[in-house]
């Protein structure tokens, strides 16, 4: 298959790749996961149990406090934050913690990902250019 | 979005990094909301400040920021965690108060005023009717928008800083006419006063979400009065604006939206009034501390507070909350003798919802102040008794 490229909306500058983890749940970073080690702990959280660190994190939104931001900022600082976000639908916590942090961000995906995405699949993110491409 | 050429070059980093970060950071929430362009702001008011809220990740934040960071316009602080002077008397923990002293100095490094509170626009932070601001404290926004007909979004803390950095902020939501008309006229059918004020706000606010009500009052509120209400609305509601018929700066040009057949009236009576009073009260048992000052104390109601304990003595705490600008004029007027004669307190820099009261020897905390009786028994886990001030009060 050649790489598919899907155009989103940039919200958080920078480029990198790395391991899909998918939810369609909308997450809390204040309370939803534990900035030390970047595991969800949000018992009712679809993720709850998994680790975010590292990986290219993609979900329809976020949610909750807008102390989220920061949380997002102190695990970028502790090494244990996504590597990029995918929303489907960014909104200001996230998009504002994911610049705080220097996390590539994008949002607003062409086509419907969560058909096309699966867990552990390597993806790009050019929040520069505006893409997510399959690799 | 559509930049101008200078703030392209704020965006690509001609101006260093906090600008280009700051920049980001409102062009990415302009994108959001579906701004066309920024606009310049007067002043920011900027929370996300107590380190019970925003914890170590707020502090390092400020801190690497704050190395090349400065405001471009006058900006105040939201309140801190604790008293920054006599934290100590008050029972506020060593560890604690270094951390909130280190984040407050981050933001005095970026020439944003220390004086916290949640009336900037008593101490000075004062836009003019139409001029575009960024605040992010939910009470002073509303106040902002609805007393003075000046112009903000409930911008959070890292995107009114951002603002203050830039001496701009995205162009949309409430700095545009569209956001600012009426969705629910409420007809108040009683003549109310006091802890009314908040208990109207509550219950209106649980009714109309982030939309903009339009009050009609029988009595006339001062800005106090109008202060509590505001404070109520953006706190069991998201509102940022309301208009009070005859009153509020735009209520004249509010009023032609609301002769529209199509948009829904409420009446509120006595009754409604009253249920909702009982319902922001948590417990039976007397309160051992009492606030009010939620928003932070006028001198005016420091004066009443004053009035009511003049010659005499207290058996539960009372904490006046207010800022360092207010406290000093309460000091000249002798007030804050009176209150403390009394056995009180005047308490500076932060409020019972901020501060760690759940660190301290309090179980149940009386408030005049809806938005407290909301925010205290999550922020802090204590019970809570919403009632005026002389009924909270128990003399020696």
């Amino acid at each position: 298959m050649d790489p598919k490229i899907i155009n989103c909306r940039k919200i958080s500058k920078g480029i990198t790749s790395g391991e899909v983890i998918i939810t369609r749940d909308s997450l809390s970073f204040l309370g939803g996961v534990n900035p030390d080690t970047g595991e969800i702990i949000d018992s009712k959280h679809e993720l709850f149990g998994k680790n975010i660190k590292n990986k290219i994190l993609v979900m329809p939104s976020g949610k909750g406090s807008t102390v989220g931001s920061y949380v997002l900022y102190q695990m970028a600082k502790n090494s244990t934050a996504p590597l990029a976000v995918v929303a489907i639908e960014g909104e200001p916590i996230i998009a504002t913690g994911a610049i705080m942090a220097g996390i590539p961000m994008v949002d607003r995906p062409e086509i419907d990902i969560f058909d096309l995405l699966h867990d552990g699949q390597v993806v790009e993110v050019n929040a520069d250019e505006g893409y997510l491409k399959i690799i | 979005m559509h930049l101008t050429k200078e703030e392209e070059r704020m965006y690509e980093g001609e101006e260093g990094s906090a600008v280009a970060k700051s920049m980001e950071i409102l062009v990415a929430l302009g994108d959001i909301y579906g701004a066309e362009k920024l606009v310049s702001i007067s002043s920011a008011q900027i929370s996300g400040v107590s380190y019970k809220t925003i914890g170590d990740a707020g502090l390092e934040y400020l801190q690497e920021l704050s190395v090349d960071a400065h405001v471009r316009v006058p900006s105040t602080l939201n309140p801190a965690g604790v008293d920054l002077e006599i934290w100590k008397e008050l029972g506020f923990s060593e560890e604690f108060t270094l951390k909130q002293q280190a984040i407050v100095e981050a933001y005095q490094k970026m020439g944003v005023s220390t004086t916290c509170t949640c009336t900037p626009y008593l101490v000075g932070n004062v836009p003019t009717l139409g001029s575009h601001i960024a605040w992010s404290e939910s009470s002073a926004v509303c106040y902002a928008n609805s007393v003075l007909g000046a112009r903000t979004n409930r911008e959070g803390g890292p995107g009114a800083l951002s603002a203050a950095i830039c001496g701009r902020t995205a162009e949309y939501g409430y700095h545009m006419d569209e956001a600012r008309k009426p969705v629910l006229i409420v007809d108040v059918d009683t003549e109310i006063q006091g802890s009314d004020y908040g208990a109207l706000g509550y219950l209106v606010g649980n009714k109309v979400g982030g939309g903009v009500p339009y009050f009609k009052f029988k009595n006339h509120p001062g800005t106090d009065q109008l202060k509590w209400l505001g404070a109520a609305l953006a706190s069991s509601g998201s509102v940022a604006l309301y208009h009070v018929e005859n009153v509020t700066p735009e209520s004249s040009w509010a009023k032609q939206y609301t002769l529209n057949e199509e948009i829904e009236t409420i009446s509120v009576g006595r009754e409604d009034i009253n249920e909702t009073r009982a319902t922001l009260t948590t417990s039976d048992e007397k309160p051992d501390l009492i606030c009010v000052g939620c928003p932070h104390a006028s001198l005016e109601e420091i004066k009443q507070v004053a009035d009511l304990l003049k010659g005499r003595k207290i058996k539960n705490m009372v904490w006046v909350c207010t800022s360092i600008s207010i406290k000093a004029a309460a000091d000249r007027m002798g007030y804050t003798k009176t209150i403390e004669t009394a056995g009180g307190k005047l308490v500076c820099d932060t409020c019972m919802v901020v501060a760690p009261v759940e660190q301290l020897d309090y179980k149940v905390v009386g408030v005049d102040s809806a938005k407290a009786a909301n925010y205290v028994p999550n922020m802090c886990g204590l019970d809570v008794v919403y009632n005026e001030l002389e009924n909270l009060i128990i003399y020696k």
